[in-house]
């Protein structure tokens, strides 16, 4: 069976994405930092859908072991691995991070940098491989900086940049690249932040991503109405738009 | 970085009373000790997908653990039907996943929509009460993080006290991370029902008494408003597991299951749909389509879940809500006090648009669970004017026929009332202090009903 690789799997989007591959049948490698929280997932995901499972612990901040926790995951899925879905992020306190560098810094290499990292080895394993896909969750925040998450909304927009240069990269090597900008989503992110409109449940939105990469589409918004949403902001002159309060 | 938290006004089931609390969501089981250790609320309770109906899983301006995320099969032994799972997990998900495997619940409630944890900490009962017992009789084990942060493995061997303590015991002596259940073995996912129309209140004890043995699974839907020589009349529900070998040939999947609710109530009736007319309406009609019949095939969907169908059902009763009125009364003077609490009820004015009869077999050693063996009846009552004395006096009534009332389901009783009606409330109450010296476990209803002083 086709296996797919989820990095950051242990909550929010990354676990529902983990339960929809797994209700397709797609054997999983669940990686991310809290190895027993993902052995209990991948327990779950085994009895409830009857597909093969497997827990790697990879930390993305760790830059000096991610080649190694990278392999560990790849290696023994040999063939079977179809595709990878990176689901790691990190939003922060953006009042705390203004000040404190050590909190900038951790939103900046979560988002960007390991992110970044994570994706460059990857892309060399499927590129040798020749086919398969590379699936990232950016954000609409990198469309447009705001003042409420301008950090996060940089690297994530970074990530954007990244992830279009490495489309056209593998393009030619048959290897296909997925740019996800989830709008609000119930997870951690979310909760407890004060009343936020058009929250979309996780469930919904990896039913979404789930069918952008069987359609091979390029880049997603989910759900779909924040292509809209992003147009508009997107629209409005920089010099109007550094007044707004958003 | 601290366990953040949303603030907002929760209620149970019965959408009375609603409260503002200080909801904290893990996803991790590490979270739930690091939230309890934060010290930023002075006080928490778990709560599950929130189907007790009155104040059980609130906490006012307080700390509420919402487990829907926590909520993981951990293992599952096809030959015994052993399941491991973490107590955020729903029963619909237990039927969902193990149904179509030929395991089900040993003891389930008329909803599938509660969580495992919420299940021991109410020690739920079902149809089966009379044969089986309640839900902890098939807990083999349980983890419980204690108040002051320990991980506890608890079962009727391990820690008997904390177990005893922790079944019935409403949340109020830690979190339970994951239980160990012991599944039911079944052929098919139908039972076959036999139905009997009982003309008043004595046919239906006599036939109850009478016949309950050879049935699995007994309920009665009981007319709250019919007086006189029909007081108490209803239809009797009985029934067992259906062998596959015994299903008709249009039966092609007999383990095949239905997926989640068919209907949903998105909006509020208005309060006055639900009136003494309707409900005699209602209730004269149920009485008349049904039909003594015998060895009738139903889904389990339909005999266990009858409301399940419809999302959000608790909306029929409008804004204001209502109250579940939940009662057991003791074999002796069981009959006597039925009679008087339906007679008090029909003369009320009040309506009970679903009420619910059944045999209870012995109770369990849970010092707050609920059953005990005699009868239990079970009232939904609009929240109305007036209704909170009217339910004083029910309970009263209740006390003085040596009965009590099912916390699970309880908005409104007084804290002396309680105490006399669960007389191993200081057993209870002195484990807990034990266990919780700091008070860090409380609820609403704890402190309605002073569990916690």
């Amino acid at each position: 069976m086709p296996t797919v690789l989820i990095l950051g799997a242990n909550a929010g989007i990354g676990r529902a994405l983990a339960a929809e591959f797994a209700s397709h049948q797609h054997d999983l490698i669940l990686a991310g930092r809290d190895l027993a929280e993902l052995q209990a997932l991948a327990a779950d995901l085994n009895l409830r859908h009857n597909v093969t499972t497997r827990a790697e612990r990879v930390d993305v901040l760790n830059f000096e072991a991610l080649e190694s926790a990278l392999a560990a995951c790849t290696v023994p899925a040999g063939d079977s691995l179809e595709g990878v879905v990176l689901c790691t992020g990190y939003l922060g306190d953006p009042e705390t991070a203004q000040k404190d560098l050590g909190e900038a810094r951790r939103i900046l290499d979560t988002n960007f940098t390991g992110s970044v990292l994570a994706l460059n080895i990857l892309a060399n394993h499927f590129e040798q491989k020749g086919n398969g896909f590379i699936c990232a969750l950016s954000s609409v925040a990198g469309d447009r900086g705001r003042q409420s998450n301008y950090l996060y909304g940089s690297a994530k927009g970074g990530l954007t940049t990244y992830l279009q240069g490495l489309r056209n990269r593998l393009y030619h090597s048959g290897v296909h690249v997925i740019t996800v900008k989830p709008g609000f989503v119930d997870t951690r992110m979310v909760f407890g932040k004060a009343k936020l409109p058009l929250v979309a449940l996780p469930e919904a939105v990896a039913r979404d991503i789930y069918h952008a990469v069987k359609k091979r589409k390029n880049v997603v918004y989910v759900p779909w109405f924040w292509r809209i949403i992003m147009f508009m902001v997107c629209s409005i002159p920089e010099g109007l738009f550094k007044k707004l309060r958003m | 970085m601290k366990p953040t938290f949303a603030t907002k006004p929760l209620s149970g089931w019965g959408r009375y009373p609603v409260e503002a609390c200080h909801v904290f969501r893990p996803e991790k089981r590490s979270e739930v000790a690091a939230t309890l250790a934060s010290g930023q609320q002075s006080s928490y309770i778990p709560r599950g997908l929130g189907r007790s109906y009155g104040d059980a899983a609130l906490n006012e301006n307080a700390g509420v653990i919402w487990q829907v995320l926590l909520n993981r099969f951990l293992s599952f032994d096809s030959a015994s039907g052993v399941l491991e799972c973490e107590c955020g997990v729903s029963l619909a998900e237990i039927i969902q996943c193990f149904l179509p495997r030929g395991w089900f619940l040993p003891v389930t409630p008329g909803t599938k929509y509660v969580t495992v944890g919420g299940a021991i900490a109410a020690d739920i009962h079902g149809k089966n009460h009379h044969k089986d017992g309640s839900f902890s009789n098939f807990v083999l084990h349980f983890r419980l993080l204690t108040p002051t942060g320990e991980v506890l493995l608890c079962s009727p061997e391990a820690h008997p006290d904390i177990f005893w303590a922790t079944v019935g015991g409403m949340g109020l002596t830690g979190v339970m991370l994951s239980a160990r259940l012991q599944l039911r073995r079944v052929d098919s996912a139908y039972v076959f029902v036999d139905f009997h129309k009982a003309p008043n209140l004595e046919d239906a004890l006599a036939t109850m008494e009478a016949s309950d043995e050879r049935y699995d699974y007994s309920v009665a839907w009981i007319d709250g408003l019919a007086t006189g020589k029909t007081m108490g009349r209803s239809v009797l529900m009985r029934g067992n597991h259906a062998a596959a070998a015994e299903l008709p040939v249009r039966v092609r999947q007999p383990l095949a299951t239905p997926n989640g609710p068919r209907w949903n109530l998105f909006l509020d009736f208005p309060s006055v749909i639900l009136n003494r007319l309707t409900v005699k309406a209602f209730n004269t009609a149920y009485y008349a389509v049904h039909h003594t019949a015998s060895r009738q095939l139903v889904s389990m969907e339909k005999f266990f879940y009858p409301l399940d169908a419809i999302s959000q059902w608790n909306r029929i009763y409008g804004k204001r809500g209502f109250v579940q009125y939940q009662i057991a009364l003791p074999q002796a003077s069981g009959r006597e006090g039925l009679r008087t609490i339906l007679d008090r009820l029909a003369r009320s004015g009040r309506v009970s648009f679903l009420a619910v009869l059944k045999r209870f077999g012995d109770a369990g050693p849970g010092l707050l669970s609920f059953p005990l063996r005699g009868y239990t009846l079970a009232l939904d009552i609009p929240a109305a004017h007036g209704l909170v004395p009217f339910l004083h006096e029910l309970d009263r009534m209740t006390l003085d026929h040596g009965g009590r009332i099912y916390l699970a389901k309880d908005a409104v009783l007084r804290a002396e009332d309680f105490a006399a009606m669960y007389p191993q409330l200081d057993s209870f109450r002195a484990i807990k202090r034990k266990l919780d010296p700091k008070r860090l476990f409380s609820s609403s209803l704890a402190r309605r009903l002073k569990i916690v002083d």
